[in-house]
């Protein structure tokens, strides 16, 4: 071979290589870090029935997630319940079935709109906190020191926030979906003339069990999810300063990606059940 | 020998490509106050990580308090660390707690758990010996870099360690306060018969302090004895160091 040849053939030999290799290594990233969450989740439930138990870490977290949390659910629930109102009456009243306005807002409330749309903010505000206060432990060696002292750091720090989070996201939705209905009574109300205690008979008369126990259920998987990959981004990041807002961030979009993600299968899964 | 209270054995570790430690040996007796000099950025504070296995090695083999570390499990493991004191270079304060549930959070990993009455008067005392008991109710945000160094040590201390790992105690402190920080740490040594490992540039601290010196240099170990003989050394880059 001569000289030229050589170049050329490694040329040709550098290139092909690298050009197969991008998008493996995209897949291939993907699939780690689907692993990494898995493991992690693993780790979790081992840890989490393995004392100590840490149960003051945890009643903090849980009251610091619903005190940071409440009043932004609260004004999001309002408003989504008074939209939706406002915005069902023209088609409703065509049909002269305005009186259905309350049992259609319930419903989907209830069962749809309320815990995704929690969730959403839930996964910004939170799963995006719990990213950065962990990415943060971990690049000052916060977690390290933990560790050195002999103490389990997972079990501290993990195990009490995701179980905070899991917990208090279904007490939240609770309360977004009751603010919702309220808001939705006003809505209601600026056209017409519904008492409260009507509004609500109309309300509950279509809800069911059925409508309610998957939606509940659903919001404890959505806030063990934004729990786990909060954790799981904080937990690893090890890329220093840069890397509490990289954790912040992918915390807040892969979080919300698993929200719609559960929401789907919620919906296969309960449709399997109940048909 | 039986009062080695821990040992390394051919240390090697790397980040990615760059070998950090290529071969590192270092023995620590029983009562012994061991001063480990090196230019910044040279793997002191990734050593002494591996030696409470907060970074595994890539190869070689450790020692600490007669367990082989890689053999242990976890919960061996945490015992183990429980009788050992790390003071981080960055003091790792927990910043979501005030300084009085910095000093008791390790205490909670401690067998037998105190009263509250026992643990506030450890963590009075503690703070007292960095001169510090003002500050019980700070949180470390409102802490100066040098109080928070303080505070740091007076958590590593509390737990009243057979093993301390001192990682730059006096960094970024003044004279008067440094050489407090020096005197602390020989009247620890005293106090409780502990060994340490001690990780500084300030020479003073090292003559104050020091029983026995090393410094590190492109991985390996360079020189070893007393700050005596090192201040004398005839090589010219050991001897730069104290001047
Ligand atoms: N977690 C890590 N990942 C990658 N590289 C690291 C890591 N920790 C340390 N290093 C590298 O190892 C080398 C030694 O770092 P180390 O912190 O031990 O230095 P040092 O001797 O303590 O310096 P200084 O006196 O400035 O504290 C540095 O070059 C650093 O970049
Ligand atoms: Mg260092």
């Amino acid at each position: 071979m001569s000289k030229d040849d050589q170049i050329l053939h490694s040329a040709v030999a550098g290139k092909a290589p690298a050009k197969e290799e991008a998008s493996p290594s995209a897949f291939k990233l993907f699939f780690e870090e689907v692993a990494g969450i898995a493991q992690f989740t693993g780790h979790f439930f081992r840890e989490l029935i393995k004392p100590p138990y840490e149960f003051k870490e945890f009643a903090k977290q849980a009251y610091l997630i619903g005190y940071k949390t409440l009043p932004l659910v609260g004004i999001t629930g309002f408003i989504m319940g008074l939209v939706l109102t406002i915005q069902s009456r023209p088609t409703l009243s065509e049909f002269g079935a305005e009186s259905w306005i309350p049992a259609m807002v319930s419903v989907s409330i209830v069962r749809e709109i309320g815990p995704v749309i929690t969730a959403l903010i839930f996964a910004g505000k939170v799963g995006s906190g719990i990213g950065a206060e962990l990415a943060s432990m971990k690049v000052t060696e916060q977690i390290d020191a933990m560790e050195v002292s002999g103490i389990n750091p997972f079990n501290y720090v993990v195990v009490t926030r995701v179980m905070a989070a899991m917990l208090m996201l279904p007490v939240l939705v609770i309360i977004s979906d009751a603010i919702g209905l309220y808001g939705s009574y006003v809505g209601v109300n600026i056209k017409g003339d519904v008492s409260f205690h009507l509004y609500f008979l109309q309300a509950f008369e279509k809800l069911e069990f059925a409508d309610v126990i998957p939606a509940t259920i659903k919001t404890f998987v959505f806030g063990l999810a934004i729990g786990i990959i909060g954790c799981f981004k904080g937990y690893n990041s090890n890329k220093g300063t840069e890397g509490v807002g990289e954790a912040a961030n992918s915390a807040v979009v892969i979080g919300s990606l698993c929200v719609f993600i559960i929401d789907m299968i919620a919906v296969q899964v309960t449709t399997l059940i109940y048909n | 020998m039986e009062d080695i209270v821990a040992e390394i054995k051919h240390l090697k570790k790397s980040f990615g490509t760059k070998e950090v430690l290529k071969d590192i040996s270092v023995t620590l007796k029983k009562g012994e106050n061991l001063v480990i000099l090196g230019k910044s950025g040279t793997g002191k504070s990734v050593l002494i990580k591996c030696l409470v296995g907060l970074l595994a090695p890539d190869g070689g083999e450790i020692t600490l308090l007669g367990k082989n570390i890689a053999e242990l499990k976890d919960d061996e493991l945490n015992e183990v660390r429980k009788k050992i004191g790390f003071l981080f270079q960055s003091a790792a304060l927990y910043d979501s707690m005030t300084v009085r549930e910095n000093l008791v959070f390790p205490l909670r990993g401690l067998k037998e758990k105190g009263s509250k009455e026992d643990n506030e008067k450890l963590v009075r005392e503690a703070l007292q010996n960095v001169g510090l008991e003002e500050a019980i109710d700070k949180m470390p945000s409102e802490l100066s870099g040098g109080m928070r160094k303080r505070v740091g040590l007076a958590r590593t201390l509390i737990m009243k360690p057979e093993i301390i790992l001192y990682d730059e105690p006096t960094t970024g402190l003044d004279p008067i306060t440094s050489k407090e920080i020096s005197q602390l740490i020989l009247d620890v040594q005293k106090k409780y018969n502990a060994a340490a490992i001690i990780i500084t540039h300030d020479v003073e601290c090292a003559r104050i302090t020091a029983n026995r010196m090393m410094v590190i240099k492109n991985g390996i170990t360079a020189a070893e004895g007393t700050f005596k003989e090192l201040s004398n050394s005839e090589d010219e880059w050991v001897r730069s160091f104290f001047q």
